[in-house]
């Protein structure tokens, strides 16, 4: 019997009686006899032992961060999660709560929520932020559904340099919506924005850049923002990496409209890419649009200070067809996670994160550059802490990422056709990562 | 925007909690957690030129690792939980979330698994995703499952977004989508972002979908029509074959909305009926905690001609029994997801499922709908119940006796609030005055359940010779009522003041 249902066979008789039936078959007696299922075809139910053995033999066949010394990135990164994190995170209040509907109980899921949200304005600037989507992907594409309905045109422009999955993921949502996606041009690893001022804008909704882009370029985010000022001009959505922020020009100083992202690199587990969370944020004259959810602060019925769901009539649940989005939840316990490991890194501690990422990685980039054959993929780019290199002709990047592996490295994320042509390596460097590391990583590059 | 003016921390004069938010209690120079190497800043250039970088540094909290500790402790113990008591939420299935699968997520296997590892270095999680397919297309009786898609109302929209494909490829043009009176909100809103116009269809006076209404909605523009079995009101379509037969004939799809099926999970296979998609909220019937919110996990089953259209990658079994991911699905509808799908989320699921195995999936349904009879058989007397018959997990009451004395259902759900319990769904479905939808879950024993209809007997009674204790509730919680118009009114939707 499950440790989790409590009925006994004196318990179900008495509760049968009190209902007044004399048999469980009787309750169900309008499912027809046709469609009842027979004993399922699965195996039968296992002990708490057996079960986390199963799961214990599944988990050691994967090669993950605490076995391999991780430098793969991609926009989900081998990031500091401190032990206070899991320790909040693990709570039950937290976990086992509902969505916060009821709000005179559950004011510290809303309160949470809340302190995310200015975490998020702070990084980015922006005015208001949700509480987190499901990711950085469906972030994007929820972006760009405000965009279509804030703006007459279904032209999207968008870097070439978007994050292949999120590209993807944008492909399949707004299909429907008829969206016309284009590409902007390329100039090896960045995108092309000089010819952005003199676009006809007229039937564009939205410009999409990424920064840094997917392969670890920082974009002329200001240029784009002067050439996308104005009333009339396209829905500018950037997509950041916000651990960068504590380094990186918030997307709000060069005129991004709404800025999206992934929280994972704040202080979430990687947890094979899911579950992170999303990140939304716009400038206030988009508030009604926004999608999900949203806290604000307000009072009781006493004047004393509390915390609810705010603009619901823009949900689901109230406007159903008209509804910003269908989203229903958000991600609140990934979303508390990034919140906690933010409240411990703190400003100091943001900052170093991201300036010890970005000289470790600048070492590394200028280390492996110097290797003979290898370079990076574009040498006049700049970039924050993940960048790509180009592996001397005829290395298969496959075959490399195993090669190192077996010296117990994750060398990065293969790259099969970067700019310029060849075969690639996208290599990322967090906080995590110590100089010794950098310097093992370069040792066991080199020629064995 | 105003900001509330700044709270000392404590109690009030009630004994309620007060808590400031992080960046009142931060003080510059205070650290909670050390970055490796910190003191190794500068050793080599961060490389990034000026242009790039931000002019002032974000104004971020400073706090210790024990002050950021209790703030967050305390901020826990104003919210009601699983793990404190009864949660009777209809339609959200708020059952116990096990210990052991708490631990499977943790595992660092898993835990600490990047996404973009080449395959070979992640058999185990593969594997993982693609035996959850099975068993969960095994429990549900159809031919192929997709674990991608991140939440309940994603895999709607999924599900849609794979049917507007489905036609294409026929050459049909059909463009409605029939959802009953009684459905989520998702339903519809999922329905406008796949591109369908939204046609309801009247439930009857029974409870169920009218067959009659629907005969008259469904014809040749129709594309999908959207159940949810049991539906909202806790009541299993009795014509649910017919239906079927019909829709089919109509060469229109159905959609099972998932998120009643720990009422019939081991009783009905949703593939037998036979539904062509459905979803499953995994947060629901298979025990991975809401999280306050999410994550969820809102998997898609198909039927084979429907299978095609899954999201891809698709985790997948080889003739030899090894796994990969399949990315060669030309007619799929592709991502819906940045990576796998909330991959801990799905960890957690499967735990579940092996541990209760065929046996014990069959035991909760049964156990769920028990509880919920139970529950009824005692509330019918004081409440009124509009759709008087056997439920299966759940079931709704209105207040209307209750509001023809001045009380409303909101109050007495805040009400509730003062006894310990968290509220049911309230004013849902929205075809019941003053509704109350109550689902005790198969976790709930039998005490409890009594305790629980104790104190909705003790409210009925205030609200005949007391009122006012019921207008003003909750009475005991952290906060009194919260003024939600004045909070949309005034918005403050982020912490303004400077940190210390």
């Amino acid at each position: 019997m499950s440790a989790f249902v409590q009925h006994t066979p004196e318990d179900r008789r008495k509760m049968m009686e009190a209902i007044g039936v004399s048999s469980f078959e009787e309750l169900i007696a309008d499912i027809p006899a046709e469609i009842r299922a027979g004993d399922l075809p699965i195996a039968e139910g296992l002990s708490e032992p057996e079960t986390l053995a199963r799961l214990r033999s599944l988990a050691a066949r994967n090669r993950s961060a605490s076995d391999l010394v991780c430098f793969a990135g991609g926009g989900i990164y081998d990031v500091c999660v401190p032990a206070a994190t899991k320790a909040i995170a693990g709570r039950p209040e937290f976990a086992t709560a509902y969505t916060p509907y009821q709000a005179e109980t559950s004011q510290g899921t809303l309160q949470a929520i809340y302190e995310f949200q200015t975490f998020i304005t702070r990084l980015t600037g922006m005015d208001v932020a949700n509480a987190s989507m499901y990711d950085g992907a469906t972030a994007l594409a929820e972006a760009v559904v405000l965009a279509m309905g804030a703006r007459a045109g279904n032209r999207v422009l968008v870097t070439p340099f978007l994050h292949p999955n999120h590209r993807r993921v944008l492909d399949t949502i707004l299909e429907p919506a008829g969206m016309k996606l284009e590409e902007l041009p390329a100039r090896g690893a960045r995108t092309d924005l000089s010819g952005l001022a003199a676009e006809r804008m007229g039937d564009v909704a939205a410009v999409v850049l990424q920064h840094p882009n997917r392969f670890g370029v920082l974009e002329d985010m200001r240029l784009a923002g002067a050439a996308l000022e104005g009333d009339d001009a396209p829905v500018f959505i950037a997509s950041v990496d916000l651990a960068s922020l504590a380094l990186v020009e918030p997307p709000a100083d060069y005129g991004a409209d709404v800025a999206i992202g992934e929280a994972q690199s704040l202080g979430i587990p990687m947890s094979f890419g899911g579950p992170v969370a999303g990140v939304f944020a716009a400038r206030k004259e988009y508030l009604r649009r926004i999608p999900g959810r949203i806290v604000g602060l307000g009072k009781d019925a006493e004047g004393k200070r509390a915390f609810t769901l705010t603009f619901q009539t823009r949900e689901q649940h109230i406007r159903r067809a008209k509804a910003t989005s269908n989203i229903c939840t958000n991600q609140a316990l990934t979303a508390l996670q990034a919140t906690v490991s933010s409240a411990l890194l703190g400003a100091e501690g943001r900052r170093l994160a991201a300036t010890l990422s970005a000289e470790k990685a600048h070492a590394l980039a200028a280390d492996l550059a110097g290797i003979r054959g290898v370079e990076l993929v574009d040498p006049d780019a700049e970039f924050f802490r993940e960048f790509a290199v180009r592996l001397p002709e005829g290395l298969s990047a496959p075959a490399v990422v195993r090669a190192m592996a077996e010296r117990g490295y994750l060398a990065g994320i293969a790259l099969a056709n970067p700019p310029g042509g060849g075969e690639g390596l996208l290599v990322a460097v967090t906080e995590n990562r110590t100089w010794a590391e950098i310097d093992g990583y370069v040792k066991r590059s080199g020629p064995s | 925007m105003n900001q509330a003016e700044t709270m000392d921390r404590g109690s009030d004069d009630q004994g309620r909690v007060v808590e400031p938010t992080i960046f009142e209690i931060s003080r510059r120079g205070r650290r909670g957690f050390r970055i490796p190497e910190e003191k190794t800043e500068g050793r080599r250039p961060h490389g990034i030129p000026e242009r790039f970088l931000r002019r002032e540094p974000a104004d971020l909290p400073d706090n210790a690792e024990l002050a950021v500790l209790r703030h967050f402790t305390r901020l826990s113990t104003m919210n009601h939980h699983i793990e404190r008591d009864m949660y009777p939420l209809g339609s959200c299935t708020m059952k116990y979330n096990p210990k052991l699968c708490e631990v499977a997520a943790d595992l660092p296997g898993f835990r600490d698994l990047h996404p973009a590892e080449p395959e070979e270095f992640v058999p185990g999680a593969v594997e993982l995703l693609t035996h959850l397919q099975e068993l969960l297309a095994a429990v549900t009786g159809v031919y192929a499952v997709s674990v991608q898609p991140a939440a309940g109302a994603q895999g709607e929209l999924t599900a849609l977004l794979m049917a507007r494909a489905y036609f294409r490829d026929r050459g049909e043009n059909r463009t409605k989508v029939v959802v009953p009176d009684s459905a989520h909100g998702t339903n519809p809103a999922s329905s406008h972002f796949a591109g369908f116009q939204t046609v309801e269809v009247r439930s009857n006076e029974r409870g169920e979908v009218s067959y009659a209404t629907l005969k008259d909605v469904v014809d040749s523009d129709t594309a999908v029509v959207m159940l949810t079995l049991p539906n909202t009101l806790g009541l299993f379509e009795s014509k649910i074959k017919e239906i079927a037969d019909f829709v089919h004939e109509a060469g229109a799809l159905l959609y099972m909305d998932g998120a009643n099926f720990n009422a019939i999970v081991g009783q009905v296979r949703p593939g037998d009926v036979p539904f062509d998609l459905f979803h499953l909220n995994l947060h629901k019937t298979f025990a991975t905690p809401h999280g306050g919110g999410g994550p969820g996990a809102g998997p898609v089953g198909a039927s084979q001609a429907l299978a095609p259209y899954l999201p891809s990658p698709l985790p997948s079994r080889r003739p030899d029994g090894t796994c990969f991911l399949d990315e060669e699905r030309p007619s799929s509808v592709g991502r819906v997801h940045s990576w796998h799908g909330n991959f801990g989320i799905l960890v957690r699921a499967y735990a579940y499922l092996l541990y209760h195995g065929s046996d014990g999936l069959r035991d909760i349904s049964e156990s769920a709908v028990l509880g919920a009879n139970y529950l009824m058989s005692r509330l019918r007397k004081t409440y009124e119940l509009p759709y008087d018959r056997a439920c299966m997990h759940e079931f709704v009451l209105s207040g209307s006796r209750q509001k023809a004395k001045g009380v409303r259902t909101m109050d007495m759900a805040k009400r509730l609030l003062d006894f310990g319990f968290h509220p049911p769904t309230v004013y849902f479905p929205l075809i019941v005055e003053e509704a109350m939808m109550i689902e005790p879950t198969e976790s709930e024993n039998v005490e409890t359940l009594d305790r629980f209809a104790d104190a909705m007997e003790q409210i009925a009674r205030e609200a005949e010779e007391d009122p006012q204790v019921v207008k003003n509730a909750p009475h005991v919680t952290p906060v009194r009522r919260v003024n939600e118009a004045d909070a949309a009114r005034n918005p403050n939707l982020c912490w303004n003041g400077r940190c210390g």
